[in-house]
């Protein structure tokens, strides 16, 4: 057998760990994710094209945007979840629509109080049906991609169930925590609840060991599994999370609509998606931040509203925003091809 | 909580089919998949006596035919691994562009049509074989885009009513020799060429090996990406084919045309025994799986119940298949 | 000496999945204080039977008896507890993430990684670094040291020294040593002879899923370790064949089938150039990562390169692809025999593959043609084709063996061989050297690279040697012994005055 038997060990190779300066930190994180940069730039960029065209920007523009927004970035937190994880779920707009449905039949009535409550068993049922999710694309051994469309499909109907066409209500200071402005008129409530919310769920659930099982497993199963991680129970997790993330996204649609309807998450689902992708998660799993779809989510529904402000058709809103994901991966896709091609 | 639940599960299974049907599943799949067609059928005349009979039967043919062959293109797509989510976004754009154009006669109208899921196909395979874009995300972009373009289209088209020709709605809806649907014209002819291709070319060959493993046949010396592209334009032809077909059944050229149709393709090709990684498959299956979701689906449509829970049980049904097949096959 | 002493036993473990029978009736026992190898040639059930006993999947029959006590494992997680771990060849490490968050998601202790990882030689490692970012010896060891922070009683390591510089074997060596000195078992799973004999108390021999036999440590264990794994036929008839060569007379204005010239890939190829003759295996010898895989993938069209010429039959070449080799009758047959084949199809299709590589050729099949050159391959090189429909099925032997019929059915000049015996067994070794021989016997050029250096002189009429992505010597085979291929490898001069 060949051997090297002098010469130094290839080990010492490797940097050592001396004190890291925060340039150099910074620099490693952005080689390392390099959406981390490009994201907020593309915000920026966008929302500064839409108050070049739109000078009179106000706060109240603000709000809307917020709003608009709101749903689109619980459905792409959601939705990251599962893709850090390895997995994908086509089914989080149906989700979505049966969270929204539900709040909506039953807070019609109900006092501020009570919609709270309300709002508390709906984050549990969404919770419950990641979870059934989770049980069927473990248990059936079917690709997620083909369980999540279907289990999405039948998730669709039960929204129907609950509620044949839109209607329903809620109280309206539970309206109120979605719209408006509470603390300053340029800090929409939206936004403080985005947040609020996401950092509530995900920050700890990044930090925890389940959330370094989660990354595990999108990254490499077998060397996960030799480490002694479940992988069966990891990804059953991340459907919980992506069921609750949806859940929420629903309940946001309650408040910035102020109704239910049943047909509400079709959108979602794959417009989810788009964010994440343009956000620069890969769908490859096993790293990616929630920054880049949440703030892509931003950019994606800041498109309708330039068109607007434009006086120009906002049905062209899908077509651009399709135009803006082929374009995107279609551009990633030939950069890759050339940094491998080394 | 999950291993228990699984061996549960294998159990109840195992117990259900019983380990010949195993095997019989895996050497010769489509005899278990026509017993079950079979099955449907008898379990359909059981529950209201007098419901199966010629036009019956020439009935679930004639709708069955356009899902057939827009899963004959999805059939293409997964065997090399992919997926395409485009096909009902270029359905519905193929009828409504054939609709608006029925002016210029019927075969320049069918040309425009079928150019849509040309261009689609294309823009899809350049995008997923050259610039090796993953397949889910490139064809969920260009549906997209293709959805919304249809929109901006219709609203600008409003002058140009669109309009059916009449040898499309015959070729959609009509019957020839008492029974046999038109539409059959198209399917049986693509289904014996796609059968053909798949087993006996060297373009089948490659798909297969493709999906099973692509470094592979670059290795041998295969330019992989030349056949994905003409595959994805195949797809695309295809589900613009079904597209056609289908307003030739409902009369109307809607914005939603053909949306129904995402999901069942992708079911019919997974129920018929093609592995969405590749590599593995047919369409003979995926023929199979078609005509078992369209007689479950006239199975959902008799019981009388709302369009909500019907859906719930048609997912839930193509579910439970799935789960036994993959859980059977693995 | 009674079963409660053993650390570990096996005792008639039997596995199968589907129509394949891994395991038959496998036993083994594990003292405490021994260092105990496992040997068996591919196929022979060694990682089927290591899996069970670390808990990946259950047994069929037959039990586990750890320290005397029952035990069926459900998952790796549980056999650790019950202190037995196994390191792989390919480290068990998630790519994105860090040494340090690797060390926390398996549950261990970072500080225990860091002393162990200090007793193996690694000192000055910054933890905050992604496993993705580390070489792959490097990672070894964190792997290793990961294991060895949990304290296991019985320690598994599955080849683990493969494709290893030796510095870092004598460190994993030593290691394993210390570890027997402390009273716990170490089950060693090797190819390699030298190194099973050197470092093994005893050894249990698989052959076929039952156990052969047991050895003890002792002058000729080696052959009889050999005996027990070939079964007494196969070992007699290995042995007569004959291991010295007799290099061919070229003429002396034969052209080139294949020729570098000036070849350089940065960062590993420099300067390469040599000449491979039609009928002559030209062998090539180097150190890990001396450039000669990338040398390898340039001539093969997988890889693109910055300076220099390849020539085919004195026609310059240009490739950009396989299919442009191809094209110029070069053919690869590559170390991972899993980038070539295809595992769900059938041999037949994994065999006739490059015959579609042209558009004219995705039209109808001719059968009958393509079922004569196919079955003609598969004869000359008996391939055992009764495992079925699917390819997986088969062992890596036969594998390899599949990659080889490819070409042989669909024609070549020059065969380029990287490493074709690596992880295979004794027996199908031999066989596919003898092959190379009547290859070039028939007129084809075949360059070969392997990575066992006695391999050399048993398959090649010429060598010549990589350091530092340079040709650096060049020889018959009568001078191509293994310690002057080992001087030049090295970059040092040959002791002997240069012949050739």
């Amino acid at each position: 057998m060949i051997t090297s038997s002098e010469g130094k060990s290839s080990v010492m190779a490797v940097p050592a760990a001396s004190n890291m300066r925060l340039a150099t930190r910074l620099r490693r994180s952005l080689r390392r994710d390099p959406s981390l940069f490009f994201m907020p730039a593309l915000l920026i960029v966008s929302v500064a094209i839409t108050v070049a065209i739109h000078p009179q920007f106000s706060d109240f523009d603000l709000q809307s945007l917020a709003m608009g927004a709101l749903p689109l970035a619980f459905a792409a937190a959601a939705q990251t979840v599962v893709v850090i994880a390895g997995g994908i779920d086509l089914s989080i707009g149906s989700v979505m629509a049966v969270a929204n449905v539900l709040a909506a039949s039953a807070m019609e009535k109900a006092s501020f109080e009570q919609s709270l409550l309300l709002a508390v068993a709906v984050l549990m049922a969404g919770a419950a049906i990641g979870a059934l999710n989770g049980l069927i694309v473990v248990l059936s051994r079917i690709p997620d991609v083909v369980a999540t469309l279907t289990s999405g499909f039948i998730w669709g109907g039960v929204a129907l169930v609950i509620l044949e066409k839109p209607g329903g209500g809620a109280p309206q200071e539970f309206l109120n925590l979605g719209t408006g402005t509470l603390f300053t008129p340029w800090l929409p409530n939206a936004l403080v609840l985005l947040v609020a919310a996401v950092g509530v769920i995900w920050i700890p659930l990044r930090r925890s060991k389940l959330g370094l099982q989660l990354f595990a497993v999108g990254s490499d199963r077998i060397a996960a599994f030799r480490s002694g991680v479940n992988i069966d129970r990891t990804r059953f997790a991340a459907y919980i999370f992506s069921g609750l993330f949806s859940a929420v996204g629903g309940l946001g649609l309650t408040m910035t609509t102020g109704i239910g309807a049943p047909l509400a998450g079709v959108y979602y689902t794959l417009s989810g998606l788009a964010a994440v992708v343009v956000g620069g998660v890969s769908l490859a799993g096993g790293r990616g931040r929630m920054l880049g779809p949440v703030m892509a989510a931003f950019v994606l529904t800041l498109i309708p509203t330039d068109l607007i402000f434009l006086n120009i058709d906002p049905n062209f809103g899908q077509v651009i925003q399709g135009t803006l994901i082929v374009v995107i991966v279609m551009i990633g896709g030939f950069v890759d091809m050339e940094r491998n091609r080394k | 909580m999950t291993e228990r639940a699984k061996t549960v599960f294998s159990r109840v299974v195992a117990a259900v089919t019983g380990g010949g049907l195993v095997s019989l599943l895996r050497t010769r799949t489509i005899v278990v998949l026509v017993l079950l067609l079979l099955a449907l059928v008898a379990g359909i005349e059981l529950a209201r006596p007098g419901t199966v009979n010629a036009l019956w039967a020439s009935n679930m043919m004639l709708f069955a035919a356009p899902l057939g062959i827009v899963a004959a293109g999805q059939t293409l797509v997964m065997l090399t691994g992919g997926i395409d989510l485009s096909v009902a976004s270029v359905a519905t754009a193929s009828a409504y562009l054939m609709a608006t154009h029925s002016g210029l006669g019927v075969a320049p109208a069918i040309l425009y049509g079928l150019g849509v899921g040309f261009v689609v196909g294309l823009i899809n395979g350049i995008g997923v074989a050259l610039l090796r874009v993953q397949p889910l995300v490139m064809t969920l972009g260009t549906g997209l885009m293709t959805e919304g373009m249809l929109v901006v289209y219709s609203q600008k088209k409003m002058a140009d009513a669109p309009r059916v020709p009449q040898f499309i709605e015959d070729l959609g809806a009509g019957k020839f020799l008492g029974g046999i649907p038109n539409d059959l014209i198209v399917w049986a002819p693509i289904a014996i060429i796609l059968i053909f291709v798949l087993r006996r070319t060297g373009y089948g060959r490659l798909l297969y090996a493709i999906g099973d493993n692509s470094k592979a046949c670059s290795l041998a010396g295969i330019r992989v990406w030349r056949i994905l592209l003409l595959n994805y334009v195949t797809c695309g032809l295809l589900a613009a084919a079904a597209g056609l077909i289908i307003v030739g059944g409902t009369d109307s050229a809607e914005l939603r045309l053909a949306e129904v149709y995402l999901l069942p393709s992708v079911a019919a090709v997974i129920i018929g025994g093609t592995s969405i990684f590749g590599g593995r498959g047919g369409y003979s299956g995926t023929i199979i799986g078609a005509l078992i979701l369209t007689v479950l689906n006239s199975i959902l449509t008799l019981l009388d119940v709302p369009e909500s829970v019907r859906q719930i049980l048609y997912g839930a049904i193509i579910l439970l298949l799935a789960a036994a097949y993959t859980r059977l096959t693995d | 000496m009674s079963e409660a002493t053993f650390l570990l036993e096996a005792h008639d473990v039997a596995k199968r999945f589907d129509s394949v029978v891994a395991l038959k009736a496998a036993s083994l026992q594990v003292r405490p204080g021994e260092v105990h190898g496992l040997m068996g040639s591919n196929g022979a059930g060694k990682s089927t039977l290591v899996k069970i006993i670390t808990g990946v999947f259950p047994a069929d029959g037959g039990q586990i008896f750890v320290k005397g006590v029952v035990r069926s494992f459900r998952s790796p997680a549980e056999a650790r507890r019950a202190g037995i771990v196994s390191v792989y060849q390919d480290p068990a490490l998630v790519p994105d993430l860090t040494v340090t968050q690797n060390i926390r998601l398996a549950g261990a202790s970072v500080d225990a990684v860091r002393k162990w990882l200090a007793e193996l030689g690694v000192v000055r490692l910054d933890f905050s670094l992604l496993v993705r970012d580390l070489p792959d010896p490097t990672l070894r060891l964190i792997d290793l040291a990961r294991a060895l922070a949990w304290e296991p009683a019985v320690l598994l390591l599955d080849e683990i020294t493969a494709s290893l510089p030796a510095d870092l074997s004598e460190q994993i060596y030593a290691m394993v040593k210390q570890w027997r000195e402390r009273g716990n078992a170490v089950i060693f799973i090797s190819h390699r002879m030298a190194e099973v004999s050197a470092l093994c108390d005893r050894a249990t021999v698989l052959r076929d899923g039952v156990t052969a036999g047991v050895t003890e440590r002792a002058r000729g264990s080696e052959e009889r370790i050999l005996a027990l794994m070939l079964g007494a036929e196969t070992a007699r008839a290995v042995a007569s064949v004959p291991s010295t060569r007799v290099s061919r007379q070229r003429p002396g204005d034969a052209q080139a089938a294949l020729e570098v010239r000036g070849l350089r890939c940065s960062p590993l190829v420099n300067d390469v150039s040599f000449k491979l003759y039609p009928g002559e295996v030209l062998g090539v010898a180097a150190l890990e990562g001396q450039g000669q895989e990338e040398l390898f993938d340039c001539i093969a069209g997988s890889r693109r390169y910055d300076e220099g010429a390849i020539f085919a039959h004195g026609k310059e070449l240009r490739l950009r692809h396989p299919a442009d080799a191809i094209a110029a009758g070069i053919v690869l047959v590559p170390a991972n025999r899993l980038l070539a084949l295809l595992q769900q199809r059938p041999i037949p299709e994994n065999i006739a593959l490059p015959a579609f590589g042209g558009i004219r050729n995705w039209g109808p099949i001719r059968i009958r043609s393509e079922r004569m050159r196919v079955e003609s391959a598969i004869g000359r090189l008996q391939i055992d084709t009764r495992a079925g429909s699917e390819l997986r099925r088969l062992s890596g032997g036969n594998q390899q063996k599949v990659v080889i019929a490819r070409w042989l059915a669909s024609g070549f000049d020059t065969l380029l061989c990287f490493d074709p015996t690596r992880g295979i067994d004794i027996g199908t070794k031999r066989q596919i050297y003898a092959l190379v021989r009547e290859i070039a016997a028939e007129g084809s050029a075949v360059l070969l690279f392997t990575s066992e250096l006695p391999e050399i002189a048993l398959a090649c009429d010429r060598a010549i040697v990589l350091f530092g992505g340079r040709v650096v010597a060049e020889m018959p085979v009568s001078e191509a012994d293994e310690a002057t291929l080992l001087r030049s490898a090295h970059g040092l001069a040959p002791l002997a005055q240069a012949s050739s």
